[in-house]
């Protein structure tokens, strides 16, 4: 029990302390939708730091895939229509509700955002509302 | 150097990510799946990083501005207006249904694997068509005024 605690607490503590560096170093909120949308409309005149994160991101992703491979073992059961789907709900989610997990989840909560806080209460019913009817409907994945 | 901070800033979130479990939609499924072989352990993720956060933003905003930028630019919007509640909603669906969501979908780009590049580009035609609508549909004095997402 202690071991499965203390991975998503010390995971929690390290994603605090990278929003908190962004914030420090840039001032800006970390919340991953808001930073690649605004990145792929190309409008705003900051894309410049939007792609550093981004890339930071990526390059993070190699980063574990050398150091601690089992964290990428995605082990994705998902049809690839399923993950076009996925994919589109939640690019437009995110876009429309102003934030992800990220940007409500980890920030928002942080600064005890109301709208933040209501967001991420309704993430979490509809993504648990989602993953409990696939699981009772088709018995897994789809 | 300022660039350099913000990619390490990503850098270590691709790392939080990774350790705290978020990567993997397998672990992110049966989170949310409270009717299954249920895994709580995620709830210590948000806890562990909205804590974090909240100890660490108040001295960092005490500071007259950032470190390489003119100022601290953070979300004004108070209102809980229609846009948030449904996109919050829509989004939460998407999640739900694979167990993807943005920074852990473009940590997994590392892997090479189909579906995470298939959810990439959904997301990113889904953000890029919502930000030409939305800011057409604002463009507009009373174009999509009916519509819930600009209201």
């Amino acid at each position: 029990m202690e071991f499965t605690l203390i991975k998503p607490l010390f995971g929690g503590f390290l994603l605090g302390l990278a929003a908190l560096s962004l914030l420090f170093f840039n001032g800006r909120v970390a919340g991953v939708s808001g930073i690649l949308g605004g990145f792929l409309s190309f409008r705003k005149r900051d894309t410049l730091w939007r792609f550093a994160f981004l890339a930071g991101l990526v390059a993070g992703g190699f980063l574990l895939l050398a150091t601690f491979p089992e964290t990428l073992n995605l082990n994705l059961k998902s049809s690839p229509p399923a993950v076009m789907l996925a994919g589109l709900l939640v690019g437009i989610g995110s876009r429309m509700g102003s934030g992800c997990t990220s940007g409500h989840g980890i920030c928002g909560i942080g600064r005890l955002s109301q709208r933040s806080m209501i967001a991420a209460v309704i993430f979490l019913s509809s993504g648990i509302a989602a993953a409990v009817s696939i699981d009772l409907v088709f018995g897994g994945a789809i | 150097m300022g660039l350099l901070m913000i990619f390490l800033s990503g850098v270590l979130f691709a790392l939080g990510l990774g350790i705290s479990g978020m990567t993997q939609p397998e672990k992110v499924v049966s989170f949310l799946n409270v009717v299954g072989d249920w895994n709580p352990s995620l709830i210590f993720v948000m806890l562990g990083a909205s804590m974090t956060y909240l100890t660490g933003y108040v001295f960092i905003l005490k500071r007259s501005k950032p470190a390489f930028a003119r100022a601290f630019t953070l979300p004004t919007s108070r209102d809980v207006d229609r846009p948030l509640v449904f996109g919050s909603l829509l989004f939460g669906l998407g999640w739900g249904l694979v167990g993807f969501c943005p920074g852990p979908a473009l940590v997994a780009l590392a892997t090479g694997y189909d579906s995470v590049l298939i959810f990439l580009l959904a997301m990113g035609f889904g953000m890029y068509s919502f930000e030409v609508l939305d800011s057409r549909l604002k463009g507009d004095p009373d174009g999509g005024a009916g519509l819930i997402i600009n209201s």
